[in-house]
């Protein structure tokens, strides 16, 4: 008997949707069972994740807040994937963008607020895509694996962050913890009502749509699609690829540096240490999972705000803040092994080969 | 400066080297086979927590080395299983790894941060070469894993280069139709190099939480996987190469704290920048360089190999 795997002529539309689905079911079920080897309880632990992150409104709203920055990041990071660009640089982009839009709150405290949010936001995004442009360019020029240095360059932004947080920019009333001092109100915004979701969520689907009519609407961005698709035949057709590599990573850059933005103006009020706990990592997951679509990709964010949410709630019975990123990891695996369901049909077929080539020996 | 604070320094640039070595080691085979393993930093990780916690719980180092190795063994599975069976996308695939490693390292290490290693492994000097003058504070003594290194970057060279072993092995991850053709099993020697990748990489982690820093601390590996892999590139997948560089970055490691402990004045955290800097730049300088002179990765690396599209 053999396994073989024989491509589909087209992705299966049931696969699709069922792949996803079933990889968190999976990923859940394998987390279970280090849960278990470790002693805890995973209906227990599920439960409680479930609960505190969609079980109630407060829950709820706390997910979408942390959808924002996932959503954000995982549109630039599904930018540059659509164009086969590794962009594993968000994290450091989200931190960069975070430092320049507190710059900005820093150094012009007297600006009103009309003035203030629309500057702290085109220094964000401007300080994240000039990160993600620094490694595209020896990429676009001369070859340079833009997987490697992007993430290299995640830690580079988190030290100049910390240094600036620990250093110059110090809140000297902060009894010495690493944060800088409160934003002026002006450099806050605003949320919605009782809740802390802020106006970064229309950031996000504004962001959603103008990178959905781009992608599909514009001349640029068939470009992008045929380059991600076909090198060789965007070669073929005149497209500049050189320039297209710059663009698409300076746009995912900027998109993660607004995600940075806004996490500093509308959730912290300051830059800090950790401002984001790894919301650029989560993002690669939820744009892989989302199918690198916009509006899959809210819903996906949404999902992964929820399991941060739960990430939080758990910590406080004693597990470990790791648990979450173990779980995110395991549902990219399943993704990645479930889409061989989705591009090929299994066959399973008891052949002679095996008896032949005995037969031969 | 003077001589012995050279020396001290240069045989620190070799023990912070060695964890960078051994796994960009690891991935010189992976790569050889033509798999692209990006999920070093993750299999790292996990070696040195569990290396650490074998050796909490038998106060045995070389327990704990071995327990690493088959972790990182077990991570590059894994992979091996989703890129080489089910023909995954190799980048996304070791990024899921690296993820996946950080989060059960932090998982499983918790009740083991700040502990120190009951057992770790110390330096010694080796009869004889250990009293050669400069060549002896500098390599000859430190502690068993980085000879065990050294023993490994000749092993590795000459299996390479030299045995009918390294012959296939790198036949698969240039032309794996030709390979497949002539009767070598593709998939047997993708799935061994991965493996084996995956060891070593467990095996850097290990001498991280057992001889380098010996405790354990969430995240302790900083990027030293992907120092590896961008190390792999600037060796030109070649062991010798890779131990030099390994150093380099060592230094570079070394260096920034030995000029904090000289009193000079600048920010720790700018140190601490350092060798990601010294990379990208070294990364962009071997790029341009492997483009005039065409040393070139293995040709089919990181592409899935599908009997059926030859």
């Amino acid at each position: 008997m053999k396994i073989t795997l024989e491509k589909r002529l087209a992705p299966s539309t049931l696969m699709l949707f069922a792949v996803p689905v079933f990889s968190i079911f999976l990923a859940l079920l394998l987390g279970g069972v280090f849960l278990v080897i470790n002693g805890s309880n995973p209906v227990e632990i599920y439960g409680m994740l479930f609960k505190s992150a969609f079980g109630s409104s407060y829950g709820i709203t706390e997910s979408i807040v942390k959808a924002i920055p996932l959503m954000l990041a995982g549109l630039g990071v599904s930018l540059a994937f659509r164009m086969q660009l590794w962009n594993i640089g968000a994290e450091g982009q989200i931190y960069m963008g975070a430092v320049a839009a507190t710059w900005v709150a820093l150094t012009f405290p007297g600006l009103p607020a009309p003035v203030m949010i629309p500057f702290m936001l085109f220094m964000g995004f401007l300080a994240g895509a000039l990160w993600a442009l620094l490694p595209a360019i020896p990429r676009a020029y001369m070859n340079v694996n833009e997987t490697i240095t992007t993430l290299l360059m995640n830690y580079i932004a988190i030290l100049w962050a910390d240094y600036l947080i620990y250093g110059p920019w110090k809140d000297p009333a902060g009894f010495n913890f690493p944060l800088t001092p409160k934003f002026v109100p002006a450099a806050i915004l605003p949320t919605l009502g009782e809740t802390r979701i802020h106006l970064g969520l229309i950031f996000a689907i504004g962001a959603a749509i103008v990178i959905y009519i781009l992608i599909k609407h514009t001349k640029w961005g068939y470009e992008v699609r045929v380059i991600g698709e076909s090198p060789a035949a965007a070669r073929y057709a005149g497209m500049n690829i050189k320039k297209n590599i710059c663009l698409v990573l300076f746009l995912s850059g900027g998109l993660a540096g607004i995600a940075g933005m806004a996490e500093v103006s509308g959730v912290a009020g300051r830059l800090q240490h950790g401002i984001s706990p790894g919301y650029g990592y989560t993002a690669i997951i939820v744009a892989w999972l989302a199918r690198l679509h916009p509006a899959t990709l809210a819903l996906v964010s949404f999902l992964f705000g929820g399991l941060l949410v739960g990430g939080f709630a758990i910590q406080l019975i004693g597990m470990p803040a790791a648990t979450v990123s173990m779980l995110q990891g395991l549902i990219l695996f399943f993704v990645l092994g479930g889409q061989v369901l989705t591009n090929y049909n299994i066959k399973i077929i008891s052949s002679p080969k095996k008896s032949a080539s005995k037969e031969v020996e | 400066m003077d001589q012995l604070f050279m020396v001290t320094l240069l045989a620190t640039a070799v023990t912070a080297g060695t964890p960078i070595l051994l796994a960009a080691l690891g991935e010189i085979i992976t790569e050889k086979s033509g798999i692209l393993n990006l999920g070093v930093e993750g299999m790292m990780l996990v070696g040195a927590v569990v290396g650490f916690m074998a050796n909490v719980a038998t106060q045995n180092p070389w327990l704990g080395v071995l327990m690493a190795l088959i972790a990182g063994g077990l991570m590059a599975l894994m992979h091996a299983f989703l890129t080489i069976t089910l023909r995954g996308n190799q980048v996304v695939c070791g990024l899921a790894l690296t993820i996946f490693g950080t989060g059960l390292s932090g998982f499983l290490g918790k009740s083991f941060v700040g502990i120190p290693a009951p057992a770790s492994f110390k330096a010694f000097s080796v009869p004889l070469l250990g009293d050669l003058p400069l060549i002896g504070p500098i390599f000859f003594r430190q502690d068993a894993l980085v000879y065990v290194s050294y023993l490994l970057v000749i092993v590795l060279a000459l299996f390479l280069y030299k045995t009918r072993w390294g012959l296939s092995l790198r036949a698969v991850g240039e032309n794996p139709a030709a390979a497949d053709a002539v009767g070598i099993s593709v998939f047997r020697i993708r799935y061994l190099s991965v493996i084996a990748g995956g060891m070593l990489a467990g095996l850097g982690g290990a001498y991280l939480s057992l001889a380098y820093a010996p405790s354990w601390l969430e995240n302790m590996t900083a990027g030293r996987g992907w120092i590896a892999v961008a190390l792999v590139i600037f060796a030109t997948w070649n062991p010798v190469k890779c131990l030099v560089g390994s150093y380099i970055f060592g230094g570079l490691d070394a260096l920034g704290f030995r000029i904090q402990t000289r009193g000079i004045d600048i920010s720790p955290f700018f140190l601490q920048m350092l060798p990601y800097i010294a990379t990208i730049i070294v990364l962009i300088f071997v790029s341009r360089e492997t483009k005039t002179h065409r040393v070139s990765s293995p040709k089919a690396l990181s592409i899935p190999y599908d009997r059926e599209e030859r």
